[in-house]
């Protein structure tokens, strides 16, 4: 464990010597948003196939810039008025390991963009696709799939839990290993 | 007393032999035949009481037959029943005679009603009916009704998906469902007979409140202040559906129907098109003073009495004025919808105090006159007295902790607020109280013209609110305000306290762990029956609060009790279990305790409540050996 965290610490402090992360200085604004299905179970009959994975995702996933801004899109588009900042209300918590249409950011996109049953809704024609995916990688940080190095830090407002960049992985947390 | 209430026995004998007649006519013919019956009588009933004497209007409050047809016993919303076969001496003896499991796992927050050998239940989304007969060994279910209500509607619920009843009148049960609809159904069948849409999930509108049936009409609210709804009230005739009469909660006086019978009591009422004038231009129209709580009726004044929502949204810097005509209380002609007078209890309301309470009305001499009042606990935290009549204050007492505000002028009728605690755009304040649910939400109280005294169930939380900027987006949450509740002054997070109306005062009051998010009901076996969210069912004596008898049941209750008299002639107190609601939404929407923000904030304030109960709803039905 403490050997791990000091190789993390290591590949850190040598990251950040070499670049600063790449970043677009805009992300795609367009209305409109990708039309890749997901989807949202793991049984496949005849055999599990490998997930299709979105070439997005990862130019999203542990970008700063896109994680912050997933953050402030949260507020902004009254996700949080349902699912309060991770901890949930009128939706489901999401910075709990428990996922009703899955966890990959892939899924979590797909929710956002295709709206789920029970009171999810479609944000289809409200949100550029690009914006989906930063707040799709923003939700992901809430459970702590997100770099440390990447995550949102401290807020300037009330603190209603840990800043993304401390919260612990959903997953494991709890369990001993 | 006595004399009051025997001589009201021939008007509710002559409604009992009226009844199965009236089945078969329409049902405005019914109600018309009943008011004709009773208004000479009861004008020939109105002997002088006694000098201390507190009780309801005889016609809103009539002698009790053992049924419980709306979930507040009577237009009075006393929820007392006369029986007295339970008391406080053989309460200890009570036993399960029956439970049924409602399969659904969300908050139960309806009362039972018994109509004859029937009880009539309606779950929480999707919001289905059973009916159990109460004449066969363990009340088999005799029909169940299901509406299917839209999945979604179950995303614009603010707090749970809960519904708190259905209401029984002329043959037939009437209830809402969250997305908006509100249905007839014949009472022995089953068979839906009408269902009027009048809602707009898409706009973020739902339906959680019980209806009122009176005089032939079906009183109904939306649900929506977290959310930019325009709240209203809406009369649907109890034939057919058809909507009467639509009061909206916000906007032009036509709208809200104010017109020139409308006389309000205080100044700070009284001008043209203040549902307009009052907000920022066109902030009314999602302004919230929705209508999700309680209705009473006074026959004699032909008047109906309904509170109005908080504004929207939570944040007041972005909706400055006083945001008329939300957290306030109406006075209705329930004909015409028409206002007769309004008062505010929270003029541009800064910390989500919902206006919608139950009001009890009662008669009783006040500084040496008889006055026909209204008395309200309210969610900013003040016992209200209300001349029922005009509206205006007679009394209004902290019944807990409230720093948020320094009392009631009344001579303006207007709340002092404190401006220590005022909340904004980009500014944590600390240590409001009460929190946003209020010294008291929903949960209804009893009260009880032996003892005198109003039995409260509430709340004792603070918070901290940050308001912050908000978007509206229909169909989506417009609240602007971060807030996290904490456990009040002493640490208790509830209280059950009895009110001593007269003195104004409280007369004893216990300290619960959690919320008191359950109603209550007290018997004139001076026994008061209320649950607890770690599933308790509690009786205790109406006179000194002394716990007589408690049973565990299968979840945290936030239901309403009732007591009637089954087929067997013999006294049965019935009470849903089932936690979820605002406060138990941690359990009933499994929400994560690391954020204090959840739940609108009041997760923080019920982190261990998964460790002491898990979901699920039951009936419980108990009766004496
Ligand atoms: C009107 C309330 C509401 C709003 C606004 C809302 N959600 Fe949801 N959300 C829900 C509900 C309810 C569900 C659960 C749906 C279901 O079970 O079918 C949900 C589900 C989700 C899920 C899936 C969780 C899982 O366990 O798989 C994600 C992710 C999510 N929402 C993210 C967002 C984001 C990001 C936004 C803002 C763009 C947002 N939500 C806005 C109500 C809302």
């Amino acid at each position: 464990m403490r050997h791990g965290a000091a190789m993390f610490l290591f590949t850190l402090l040598t990251l950040a010597a070499c670049q600063r992360e790449e970043r677009d200085t805009r992300p795609q604004s367009s209305l409109g948003s990708g039309e890749q299905p997901m989807p949202v179970t793991t049984l496949e009959p005849g055999g599990q196939r490998p997930s299709a994975s979105d070439n997005k995702a990862a130019s999203f996933e542990a970008n700063a810039f896109h994680l912050s801004e997933g953050k402030r899109l949260f507020s902004w588009f009254n996700c949080s008025g349902c699912h309060a900042n991770g901890g949930g209300g009128m939706g489901p918590a999401l910075m709990d390991q428990k996922w009703l249409y899955g966890s990959s950011i892939e899924n979590i996109h797909a929710t956002i963009r295709d709206g789920r049953p029970k009171g999810m809704p479609s944000f289809r024609d409200k949100i550029p696709d690009d914006q989906i995916w930063e707040l799709a990688a923003f939700v992901r940080s809430l459970s702590g799939n997100a770099p440390s190095s990447a995550a949102p830090q401290r807020n300037d407002d009330m603190m209603p839990h840990p800043s993304e960049n401390r919260m612990p992985d959903a997953a494991t947390l709890g369990k001993s290993p | 007393m006595k004399q009051t209430a025997q001589s009201v026995v021939p008007c509710v004998d002559a409604v009992r032999t009226n009844r199965s007649a009236a089945l078969r006519k329409r049902l405005e013919s019914f109600s018309a035949a009943l008011l004709l019956v009773c208004t000479p009588l009861l004008t020939a009933a109105s002997e002088a009481p006694p000098e201390s004497a507190i009780s309801p209007p005889a016609s809103a409050a009539p002698r009790d037959d053992g049924q419980w047809t709306m979930p507040a016993k009577n237009y009075a919303s006393t929820r007392y029943s006369e029986l007295t076969e339970i008391n406080e001496g053989n309460v200890k003896n009570l036993q399960v005679a029956f439970t049924f499991s409602t399969g659904i796992n969300k908050g139960q927050e309806a009362a039972p009603l018994v109509v004859g050998g029937m009880m009539y239940i309606v779950t929480p989304f999707p919001n289905i009916v059973y009916a159990l007969d109460l004449t066969k060994p363990g009340a088999p279910m005799k029909w169940k009704f299901e509406p299917n209500p839209e999945p979604a509607a179950q995303g614009v619920a603010c707090c749970d998906v809960v519904n708190r009843g259905a209401a029984f009148a002329g043959g037939r049960i009437f209830f809402n469902t969250l997305d908006g609809h509100t249905i007839a159904l014949d009472a022995n069948t089953g068979q839906p007979i009408w269902n009027a849409h009048i809602g707009n999930i898409n706009i973020g509108e739902t339906i959680t409140m019980a209806p009122l049936v009176v005089k032939g009409k079906v009183l109904v609210g939306n649900s929506g202040g977290e959310m930019g709804v325009r709240g209203w009230v809406k009369a649907l005739d109890a034939a057919d559906g058809h909507v009467v009469w639509t009061a909206y909660g916000t906007g032009p006086d036509k709208d809200v129907l104010i017109g020139p019978d409308f006389r309000p009591h205080y100044d700070m009422d009284k001008g043209k098109d203040l549902g307009v004038t009052t907000w920022p231009p066109e902030a009314w129209r999602i302004g919230g003073g929705n209508m999700w709580g309680w209705i009473s009726y006074d026959p004699d004044l032909n008047l109906i009495f309904h509170g109005t929502g908080n504004p929207g949204p939570w944040n007041p810097d972005l909706r400055p004025g006083d945001n008329k005509w939300t957290s306030g209380i109406f006075a209705r002609d329930p004909d015409t919808g028409a206002a007769k007078w309004f008062y505010q209890w929270s003029p541009h309301d800064l910390h989500d105090y919902d206006g919608i309470n139950e009001q009890i009305l009662l008669d009783m001499n006040w500084q040496g006159k008889p006055r026909k009042v209204l008395v309200r606990p309210e969610r900013n935290g003040y016992l209200y007295i209300l001349d029922r009549t005009t509206g205006e204050v007679l009394s209004a007492k902290p019944f807990g902790s409230v720093n948020s505000s320094k009392g009631v002028d009344l001579k303006s009728g207007r709340l002092i607020e404190n401006p220590d605690k005022k909340t904004g755009t980009g500014k944590v304040v600390r240590d409001i109280c009460p929190t946003a649910s209020g010294l008291k939400d929903w949960q209804p109280s009893a009260f009880s013209p032996k003892t005198r005294l109003l039995y409260i169930p509430h709340n004792n939380l603070c918070m901290d609110e940050e308001g912050v900027e908000v978007n509206y987006i229909a169909g989506t949450p417009y609240v602007g305000m971060n807030v996290r509740m904490i456990p009040g002054p002493g640490g208790n997070r509830g209280a059950f306290t009895a009110w001593d109306i007269a003195a104004e005062k409280p007369a004893w009051s216990l300290k619960e762990n959690f919320p008191v998010w359950s109603g209550t009901v007290v018997t004139a076996g001076d026994v008061v029956f209320y649950g607890t969210m770690e599933g308790w069912f509690k009786a205790v004596s109406a006179k000194t609060g002394d716990l007589l008898w408690q049973f565990k049941t299968g979840s945290g209750i936030i239901g309403q009790p009732i007591t009637y008299r089954g087929p067997d002639g013999h006294q049965y107190v019935a009470i849903l279990s089932g936690v979820g609601g605002w406060a138990g939404a941690i359990v009933s929407g499994d929400l994560d305790p690391r954020d204090a923000t959840a739940a609108l904030g009041f997760v923080n304030a019920m982190k261990d409540l998964k460790d002491a109960t898990t979901a699920g709803g039951t009936l419980y039905v108990f009766r004496l050996p």
